[in-house]
Formats: C-alpha cells, structure tokens, sequence
C-alpha cells in the first residue's frame, strides 16, 4: 500500500499530536495519583476464593474496568470516521446481544463450551443485524447517524427485555464466570485479553486489507471516494456492522461479569462514554481521519479518572459532576482556538530571541 | 409575455420554497391530527374528552419548552444535549429552595418565595447556557461533547446537592402548592362524569408558560433579525460569514437561549411534580430532540420550526396513549411502538427531502389519466 505509506511519513507529526490529549491526560492522572498515594499503582499477586493466582490492583481494575469501553471505542471510531456521526445505541444494542446470549444459554439443560460458542455467534450475528439496520438508515436512506440510531437508543433496551420475557435470568456456569473475570490459571483478567484479541483482529483488519485508508476517504469526501470507485454506501455498511460485533463482544463481556443480564443497567450512558473516548483520542467527530489507538487510550483515561475518583472517596453518583469538569478542561486545551493562541506566542517568542540573538 | 411567464415562474417558486419549508411539518400536524381522529373512533373513551389534550399538556409542558431549546440550537447546526440534565437539576434546586433547605426563607410571602424560585431557575439556566455558548461559539469545541459535559455536570450536581430525593407536600408548604399547583378551569370545554356532573376543563400554568414562549418564539424565528441570523448561520456558516453575520455571536445567543428556557423548563417540571430527584427527566433530552425531528428539523442545521416540534411532542404522547388504549400492557411494547413510529417518521423525512430536489414523477400506475 503506497498510498498509506506516504500518508503515514508526512502525517507522522499530525499523528503525534492528536494523540496529544489522551497522553496528556494520562501523564496527568498518573502523577496526580503517585502524589497523592505513591503506591497507587502498585500490582499485587493474590489467590482468589479458586486459589489461582491473579492480578489485583488499581492499574488492573483500570484496565479491566475499561474493556468494553474500549472495545466500543474501537468500533466508534469507524463509524465516527465513516460516517461524520455517532451511534447512540452502543449501550441498548449491547443489551440487544446480551440478551440474546442469555436466551441461548438458557435453551439448554447443561452449558457446554459449544453452547457458549454458539451463544456468543449468535450475539455476533443478532447484533450485527442491527448494526446493519443503522448501518443502513445511514448510508441508504442518507440520515444523520445521530437520528437513525435514536431509534434504536429508544426502543433497544425494550426489545432487550422482550427478548427474555420481562425477566432479568441469571446464568451460572463455570464459563460465563471464566469470561467475565479469570479463567483458571490465568493471572490476567479476561476482558483485557478479549480487549487484546479485538484490538489485534481490527490491526490484521487494517493490515492486510485497504478497509482503513477506504472509511477515511469516504469520510472525508464522499463524492470523490465514489468518483475513484470505492462504494460510499458499503464502507458506511460496514463500519455499522463492525460496531454490532463490538457492541456484542461488550455486552458478553457485561454480561459475563454479572452473570446476569438486566436490561435496563447493562452499560447504561456507555455511548456517551464512548463517543467521549473517540472525542478525546483526538479523532475528528465530523468523520475522515481516524486513530484508533487514540480512542482506546481515551477510553482507558476515562477509566483511569473514573477509578481515581472512587479512590478519593467521591460518591459514585457525584463522579459525574468532576467527569464533566475534566472533560471541560481538556477539550478547552485541545481546541483549535487556544491552540493557535499556544502557536501564536511559541511564534513570538522565538522570534524575540531570534532578534536578541542577532542584537547580540 | 416575459412578463407574464416570469411573474408565473416568480409565482411557481415561491409555492414550492414554502411547501418545502414547512412540508415536513405539515406531514407531522396531518399525522397527530389522523392519529388522534383514530384515537377518537377506535378507542373512543378518554379520547373524546378535550382534557385529554389538556393532560398532554400539562404533562408534556416542560418537554415543549426544551423541545423549543433544541429546535432554536438545531437550526443553527448545533446541539444541546445538557437540556434535560438542567431541568433536573433546576427542579432539585427549585424545591430544596421553596422548603428552605438551602438558605433560611423563613418570613418571605409565598409570592416571593416562588418568585426568587422562578429567578433560581432562570439563573441556573443562563449560565448553563452563557458558558456552554462561549466554549462552543468562541473557542469553536464540538457542541456535542461541551453539552455531553454540561449533561453530566448538571445530573452530579444533583446528587452533590442533595442525595435524598425531595418533595414538597402539602404539611409543610399549603401556600406553596396552592399557588404552583393552580390549574385554569376552562368551562365549556368540560366534559359530563359518570354522575352527569360538569367537569371543567383544567389546564396548569406551566402549559400557559409552554404555549407563550412557543409563540414568542415562533415569532422571534420568523420575524426578528437574530430569528433569521440563525437560519443562516444553520444553512450555510460560510455564506452567512460572508453576508456580515456575527457568527460566534449567533451561536452563542442560540445556546444561551437554550440555557434559558431549560431553566425556564425546570421550574414548570418542578411545578408540575412538585418534586427533586436525581432521575428527573431521565432521557429527556433524547424526547427533546425525537420531537424537534418528527416536527421537521433538521440535525444539519438551517430547516426547522417551533410550531413542528410542538406537534412531534403532541405525537409523541398520543403513541404512548395509544399503545396503553389498545392493551398492550406490557411495558415493552410502549417503547418499541415509539421507536417504530420514530422510525417510520425518519425513513419518511428521507423520502421526502430525497424527492425535494427531483421532478415528482407518480407511477404510471397511480398517474391521473389526462385529456
């Protein structure tokens, strides 16, 4: 691909910057915390009430705690870059598969790994139908992603619960509990290695296939992306549909870590979370450019701050209220405007000690 | 001749500019009126009794009010997703306020307690509004995450105020509530109770507030010179640039008038519900927005009309006083039936706007036969 290697040379300090943010962020929370307690980050082997050994510590609980943020973020940022929009229905469509695993599972007498297997394809398949369905509105009927998936935000949680019957049934197999926290003898949480495993699935996506450097240029300019015959229409598909598989890789993570599937708080506000994730991975909202490494390390800050709140004992309902204050901040330090003003007086500065230089 | 045929052509475009303008809120007035006439002669009962309307009304007057907020926000290309999150928090405010919790009222009338309530409200709003529109206008952030936090700081600030939900009964502030909780009876507009008795119509203020600023409002966007700035800001920011439009400052009017009637919003929720409670309004800024676009406004900014997003509130109501009229009892289906009629709406704003710009060509099928 020559087209994606000359890109990356010449936007190599274009790259730097947009991961800006998030890395600012980061370091910020980082040395806040090791101020405020130097062993915040400390990791501790423990044996769990299975006597394996496992991780524990905040940087674990970050890291767990962000993994289907950070799956829903990666299909976010498509859609985002695909089609200048936003889904809204992450968190209902979540619901939607979770939903649907529970109900395959519970078709059964005795759960098997097949089952689980099963299960989980079927979630896949269910959730990427209605990411086809968004997918759609958007790309055919040509409405705005915002609208077309407040359809979905609206009724999803409902089809969720009719799906299994008005009920909130729990499942309890030794398979679901490995998938939500540890399979045994592994000392690494389990949704951090799913989070691993979509992230190299999306890099190998990216890798041997043009599908990137395509949503970009659908993004960024339709009518031209058409003119050079890539099908605006099938790129929009697509990102929909690659955020279904993310939704329910989420929501069997969501549901796995509670062994229950309850329909009305499986993530719930996950999509603003997410969108939030690919807004401060420094990814345009209006679509065209994307980094996904970007929104993950947005949505593992978010985490990190969510985690650094609770540790300074603010009540989980009031996290809101500093989230928002933060979130303020950094957006405020990205914007073009203050930036600009950054670039105006690094300008001037040096072009003082320029003229000092030459007076002396 | 020229004359003529131009004077004719002058004639056929001004036709089709105002049919487009206000297709789509025609399609939404024509829509509530086929629903409630349905509602009408196949469920009869409740339907038949103008308070039916009246209930709508009162129960639906702060989703006017902030529907309007979003309609004025979304016409200028922009959105304000914090509306919902400020009523709730004005509403917490408010009560906490009229009992006295948060600085002693003790010898202030009724009157003026609820008159410092309603300037709270208003407060609250404006500023939510002034900072929001600065960030978005002058330092040029996405409306969509600056609201998102806006959202979340109001939700916080609820529980950071007071955990317990709060409410104003009738021990404790009789004045009160006898004052917030007036209703307008308007007599020949009752209906007869099973005793044959004849009931009043009874309407709430905070419907009066809804319906007055919604004609202000109409106005202002029809008439005024800001009204009109917003259109074309919401069109073409570029043009209207190049036309002498204060841009930044038009955006930040229209976020500080959202702001405003959020705060406004909030006061008349708190009058109807007489209570605070962090799940106030929960997803009401999504209703907000669901009703601007049933009514005809645009997401991309430059089409819209405050007379639409009253009618996408009124269907919006009458979906879920169907679907409850015809049994479905489960509560699923109150929600799906919503989302399918939000569908069906989208999809038919896409058809039509799709069609706007092209010849409408019937099949042949359904074409008049002429000569």
């Amino acid at each position: 691909m020559p087209a994606d290697n000359r890109n990356k040379s010449s936007s190599f300090f274009q790259k730097n910057s947009q991961l800006l943010i998030p890395f600012v962020a980061i370091i910020i929370l980082v040395i806040f915390n090791l101020i405020r307690d130097p062993g915040f980050f400390s990791i501790a082997i423990v044996n769990n009430n299975d006597g394996y050994p496992v991780l524990q510590g905040n940087l674990v609980s970050i890291f767990n705690g962000a993994s289907e943020l950070a799956i829903l973020a990666m299909g976010m940022t498509l859609v985002t870059a695909a089609s200048g929009g936003q889904d809204i229905s992450v968190g209902a469509l979540a619901a939607i598969a979770g939903s649907t695993l529970v109900k395959v599972l519970k078709s059964t007498e005795t759960i098997t790994p097949l089952t689980v297997i099963l299960g989980i394809l079927a979630c896949c398949a269910v959730a990427m139908l209605f990411g086809a369905f968004n997918g759609m509105l958007v790309s055919v009927f040509r409405i705005q992603p915002m609208i077309a998936t407040l359809i979905l935000f609206t009724c999803g949680r409902s089809i969720a619960y009719w799906i299994n019957g008005g009920a909130t049934p729990t499942v309890s197999s030794p398979i679901i509990t490995a998938i939500g926290s540890f399979i045994p003898g592994c000392p690494v949480p389990t949704p951090i290695l799913i989070v691993l495993l979509m992230g190299i699935l999306f890099f190998i996506l990216f890798r041997t296939t043009t599908m990137g450097l395509y949503i970009q240029t659908v993004g960024i300019n339709q009518g031209a992306a058409k003119l050079n015959g890539i099908n605006p229409v099938g790129m929009k598909l697509l990102a929909f549909v690659l955020l279904g598989v993310c939704c329910a890789m989420a929501g069997t993570i969501g549901m796995s870590r509670l062994s229950l599937i309850n329909h009305e708080t499986l993530l719930l506000n996950v999509e603003m979370d997410a969108i939030l994730a690919v807004a401060i991975g420094g990814n345009n909202l209006g679509g065209g450019k994307f980094n996904m490494i970007g929104s993950v390390m947005g949505a593992y800050a978010i985490q990190a701050l969510t985690i650094t709140l609770y540790a300074m004992k603010v009540p989980s309902t009031d996290v809101k209220a500093y989230k928002a204050i933060v979130i303020i901040l950094l957006v405020v330090i990205g914007s073009p405007v203050v930036k600009d003003a950054f670039q105006k007086m690094k300008n001037r500065n040096g072009r003082r000690m320029l003229a000092r230089k030459e007076a002396t | 001749m020229t004359a003529v045929t131009s004077g004719k052509a002058a004639g056929t475009m001004r036709r089709e500019k105002i049919s487009n303008a206000n297709l789509l809120m025609f399609i939404s007035i024509c829509i509530f009126v086929i629903m409630y006439l349905a509602g009408i002669i196949i469920w009869g009962g409740g339907f038949r009794k103008p308070q039916q309307v009246f209930d709508i009304l009162n129960n639906y007057a702060y989703l006017i009010i902030i529907g309007c907020a979003l309609t004025i926000v979304m016409i200028t290309g922009g959105i304000d997703i914090s509306v919902a999150g400020i009523v709730a928090l004005v509403s917490m405010v408010c009560v906490m306020f009229l009992k006295g919790k948060l600085w002693p009222v003790e010898g202030m009338s009724d009157g003026l307690r609820i008159l410092l309530a309603a300037c709270i409200a208003i407060g609250i709003g404006l500023l939510f509004g002034a900072v929001q529109g600065a960030l978005v206008a002058y330092l040029d952030i996405q409306p969509f995450i600056i609201t998102l936090a806006g959202m979340f700081f109001a939700r916080g600030m609820i529980t950071i105020v007071s955990v317990e939900p709060m409410q104003l009964t009738v021990q404790d502030e009789p004045g009160i509530l006898d004052i917030i909780q007036h209703r307008i009876e308007i007599g020949f507009l009752g209906s007869l109770n099973k005793k044959g008795v004849m009931i009043p119509a009874r309407m709430e203020i905070g419907v009066v507030i809804a319906l007055v600023l919604l004609v202000a409002i109409a106005f202002m966007l029809r008439r005024s010179r800001i009204g009109r700035n917003f259109y074309a800001v919401g069109g073409n920011r570029q043009s209207a640039l190049m036309l002498g439009i204060d841009v930044k400052k038009t955006r930040f009017i229209a976020h500080l008038i959202s702001g405003l009637l959020a705060g406004i919003a909030g006061f008349v929720f708190m009058m109807h519900n007489v209570s605070g409670n962090a799940t106030n309004a929960t997803a009401g800024e999504m209703d907000a927005i669901a009703s601007s676009i049933i009514g005809g406004t645009l997401l991309s900014g430059g089409v819209g009309n405050v007379i639409g997003t009253f009618f996408g509130v009124m269907i919006l109501a009458t979906i879920k006083l169907i679907v409850t009229a015809s049994g479905l009892t489960k509560p699923w289906w109150q929600t799906i039936t919503s989302g399918a009629m939000l569908a069906l709406f989208i999809l038919l704003q896409s058809v039509v706007l799709s069609r706007r710009g092209k010849k409408m060509t019937l099949p042949s099928w359904l074409k008049f036969k002429k000569e």
